[in-house]
């Protein structure tokens, strides 16, 4: 069983971002990038799932700058097989990833993909969704526990009234949550051993996509400084504010 | 404690713009692989093991210190060492640096310089149980027959089993000729070693199933002096498993890297193995000397980048007193201690000398990996000379910067420098032991006036001069480097006028050279950090992109170091100027009175 996991390359999370002076976007040159976290959680799900015997391959992919090489380069040392990059500098939007990674699905026919749950740059959390609609797949997003048979994945879901398990019929997306594993640490061997892994370079144009962006950013600003809070005196004097000046009760 | 993060911006910055490694480094044999993604790659995942593992068991191994278990002579480590030893070895980095003929990935210095300093700002206690593993694969990979490398290296290059370094006695530290442990022939090519070795560090553990002791001692027969040393591979268990006679009879109470167990080895007719010739032993252990001072100095350098990161992280964050050109914040009670000059000063201090100290580290360790393997011997001489000079430099310039470094960022603590809890005074703690074994920082001082400087007639340092001086002369024509190169030309000459001063001296009155020795170390480590600050100014004006302030971070930095911590090599001059008089006239008995 063939296993694709999809990893983005995102500013790393100990990163303080700063605005760009013209409010375009946030400034990432020369910050420290790393792969999404999410997404290192799915790579070693895939992985602990080929150790168990459960799946036999696993494709990585990545989607962007050349730079995402490196990503991926961190994926094959954890331990996937062999890795595709489709490789371009435009701005790519959520359904346009979600366009490109059916194609790559659609060339390499995997049982399961898993994804993180969202990237912690954009936040949008729509990917795997979107992937799921397109393929016609089931979906089991943020996935907890993740139990994958021959014909069948039993994912427990983080869902806000707390845990929900699904049972779907493979092929299936499945995005990752914090809580599925903790994942491992690279040894060192296994970067030089990742560098020899295979690593296939394609364009939106070879996958024929159209990755034209459909949102547009209008401007990017820092959240508002909060101001100093005061103090109450007592309980009674707390819940005046909190109905007559906060209006929330 | 502290947070740590490693510094992955500024060793990029070091190994790739400032040293350029890898205009070298994969050229030179063997070398081939070691790109700069793989060194991007290693680093991170170490920044990752030492952040993620080592820098939560820092303090709690302080608190928790080891213990001796006198009933089996054991040592018990703090909790979470040996798994965290465990989790080290599984990564595959005990093997990083080793020969790949033994189980080892074959890397650069290069790469492995960065990552030790990382494990040292991390834990510097527990680095030291792979750090003297390390020292005993070199000298039996070194000096070793290749039935001696088969039968230990591999488990030292895995982590399997771990090292020490047994020289000190109680009765000699410095003067290795006063040494007493014996070894005689057991008539079946094996000695019988006898003897009480103090201040063994990683002497005795519950990290790894064996240990492998690297012990100084003299044959029947062998001349008293230094000239009479033999080194001996005495292995706490036989590769038959059976016990040898060599117990830990108890551990130090000490000052700092409490975690890491310094102890009393008794050797008791244990059974040990001669590796190099007999009476070749204390030159079997220079051959890795500078590579184990080295290492020692990078124990200044980590530190002071951990105090570092504390007092910058709490200097934002404190709110005491007002700027003096009225409120910087006026909404908060007070403004956070960073817009103070005297903090400013103590923050720029720190940063200034570390990152000084890891420029230095980076070029000695691009010097260690040409000494190794580059395929023209002039090349190789070369770097050896320079190894051979700055050595002592690095070593003792680094952890007196340390202690410096790490004591500013107590006192930037306020009175929560000095409480426990913070982390900070642990690190003054654990820096202090580095100015003072892999011999003192004294001995380092008259290292180099005496043997690297005096004794070769200045040959070495005119080299290193020639090197600073080709450096400042291809600047001429370059208005932004002036700041830097007239006073660094300046600082060159007036330390070749001293260099003359101390060995005329010296050649009527040998105390000379002694009296002048520290401050002259000092005065050479602020050469070598002006220079490289110089450097560093240089790659930041012409690959700055204005928009990063990275790179002004260093010009400005630059301009710290030369306006506020380069003038103390005036009073250090002065000093030295005024000879051994004033230090030898006083009658040792009239140094105190009743
Ligand atoms: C925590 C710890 C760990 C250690 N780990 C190891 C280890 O793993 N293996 C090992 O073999 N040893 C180890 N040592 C020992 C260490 O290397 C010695 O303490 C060091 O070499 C100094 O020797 P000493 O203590 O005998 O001091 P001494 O040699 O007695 O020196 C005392 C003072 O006199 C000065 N002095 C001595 N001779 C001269 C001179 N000719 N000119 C000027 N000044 C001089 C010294 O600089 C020093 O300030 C360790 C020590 C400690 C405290
Ligand atoms: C063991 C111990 C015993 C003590 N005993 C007593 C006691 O008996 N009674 C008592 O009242 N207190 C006591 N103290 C408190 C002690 O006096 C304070 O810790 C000390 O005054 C420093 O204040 P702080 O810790 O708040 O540091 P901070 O005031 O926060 O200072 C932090 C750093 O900022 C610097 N700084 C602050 N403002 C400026 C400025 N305007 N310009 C330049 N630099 C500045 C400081 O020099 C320091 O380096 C004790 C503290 C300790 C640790």
């Amino acid at each position: 069983m063939k296993a694709l996991v999809a990893v983005k390359r995102v500013v790393d999370y100990n990163v303080k971002v700063r605005v760009k002076a013209d409010g375009s976007d946030v400034d990432i040159a020369n910050v420290k990038m790393s792969m999404n976290p999410f997404d290192e959680i799915a790579v070693e799900e895939a992985v602990r799932l080929k150790e168990a015997g459960k799946v036999s391959e696993i494709v990585v992919v990545s989607l962007g700058v050349k730079q995402c090489e490196e990503t991926l380069r961190t994926a094959l040392a954890m331990g996937a097989d062999r890795a595709v990059h489709v490789e371009t500098d435009a701005e790519l939007q959520p359904l346009a990833v979600a366009k490109l990674l059916k194609a790559v699905a659609d060339k390499e026919q995997p049982s399961i993909a898993i994804l993180g749950k969202q990237a912690i740059d954009d936040d949008a959390n729509q990917t795997g969704q979107m992937l799921a609609a397109l393929l016609g797949w089931g979906q089991g997003t943020f996935a907890s526990k993740v139990e994958l048979n021959a014909e069948t994945a039993t994912v427990t879901r983080e869902v806000d009234g707390g845990l929900e398990t699904v049972k779907l019929a493979l092929p299936v997306v499945i995005t990752a949550d914090l809580r599925l594993n903790e994942p491992r640490y690279v040894k060192l061997p296994n970067i030089m051993a990742a560098k020899k892994k295979p690593l296939d370079k394609l364009s939106p144009a070879d996958l024929g996509v159209d990755i034209a962006p459909r949102l547009k950013t209008l401007k990017v600003a820092e959240p508002a400084k909060r101001s100093a809070g005061i103090k109450v005196a007592n309980a009674a004097e707390l819940v005046a504010k909190l109905k007559n000046d906060a209006k929330v009760l | 404690m502290p947070a740590y993060t490693a510094p992955l911006r500024d060793f990029a910055f070091v190994l790739n713009e400032l040293i350029k490694v890898q205009e070298i480094v994969p050229t030179l044999p063997g070398y081939a692989e070691a790109t700069e993604d793989v060194y991007a790659s290693y680093l991170e995942a170490a920044a990752k093991f030492c952040e993620s593992e080592l820098a939560p068991i820092n303090r709690s191994g302080d608190e928790a210190g080891c213990v001796f278990n006198p009933a089996d002579h054991s040592v018990t480590t703090p909790d979470g060492f040996a798994a965290a030893y465990q989790q080290y070895c599984e990564l595959g980095f005990p093997g990083l640096d080793c020969d790949p003929a033994y189980g080892g990935q074959g890397m650069p210095k290069t790469l492995a310089f960065p990552v030790m300093e990382m494990l040292t700002s991390s834990n510097v206690a527990w680095s030291m149980y792979p750090g003297l593993s390390h020292g005993a694969y070199a000298a039996i990979h070194a000096h070793g027959t290749d039935e001696q490398k088969d039968a230990y290296l591999p488990q030292l290059v895995s982590g399997e089993w771990t090292g020490t370094m047994c020289l000190t006695e109680p009765h000699c530290g410095t003067d290795l000729g006063l040494l007493k442990s014996r070894a005689e022939p057991n008539g079946d090519g094996s000695y019988a070693i006898s003897g009480t070795k103090i201040f063994i560090s990683a002497g005795e553990h519950d990290l790894a199933d064996n240990i492998i002791h690297l012990v100084l001692a003299r044959l029947p027969d062998a001349p008293k002096d230094v000239k009479g040393i033999s080194l001996f591979i005495v292995p706490k268990f036989h590769t038959d498993a059976s016990r040898n006679d060599v117990f830990c009879g108890s551990l130090e109470h000490k000052m700092g890297i409490k975690a890491n167990a310094t102890a009393v080895l008794n050797f008791d007719g244990a059974k040990g193995y001669l590796i190099g010739e007999p009476n070749k032993g204390l030159a079997c252990m220079f051959t890795m000397m500078n590579a184990a001072r080295l290492g020692c100095g990078m124990q200044g350098l980590g530190l002071g980048e951990a105090s570092f990161q504390g007092s910058l992280a709490y200097a934002k964050d404190r709110l005491q007193m007002r700027a003096s050109n009225g409120p910087a914040f006026p909404e908060k009670s007070a403004d956070p201690i960073i817009v103070h000059p005297d903090v400013r000063r103590m923050l720029l201090t720190q940063k200034a000398y570390t990152e000084a100290g890891r420029a230095l580290t980076a070029l000695l360790a691009l010097q260690l990996d040409i000494e190794e393997k580059h395929p023209d011997a002039d090349q190789r001489k070369e770097a050896a000379d320079l190894v051979a000079l700055l050595t002592p430099v690095a070593k003792a310039f680094m952890t007196d910067n340390g202690y410096i470094a790490t004591n500013l960022g107590m006192q930037v603590f306020g009175g929560h420098g000095f409480i426990r809890e913070w982390g900070m005074e642990q690190l003054v703690r654990d820096c202090r032991i580095s100015q003072i074994y892999e011999g003192t920082n004294g001995i380092q001082a008259l290292d180099l006036i005496g043997r690297k400087v005096l004794l070769d007639q200045g040959q070495k340092l005119r080299k290193f001069s020639g090197m600073v001086v080709a450096f400042c002369k291809a600047q001429e024509g370059d208005e932004r480097m002036r700041e830097f190169v007239e006073p660094l030309m300046k600082l060159l000459k007036d330390t070749g006028e001293l260099t003359m001063h101390i060995g005329m001296a010296a050649m009527k009155n040998r105390d000379e050279a002694g009296a002048a020795a520290t401050d002259y170390l000092r005065v050479i480590g602020h050469v070598t950090y002006a220079w490289l600050w110089a450097r560093m100014a240089k790659v930041a004006f012409d690959q700055g992109d204005a928009a990063d302030p990275f790179y002004q971070a260093k010009i400005t930095t630059a301009r710290f170091y030369f306006a506020k911590l380069l003038p103390e090599v005036h009073g250090l001059m002065v000093s030295i100027k005024s000879g051994a008089a004033p230090l030898m006239t006083l009658d040792a008995e009239h140094f105190a009175f009743q």
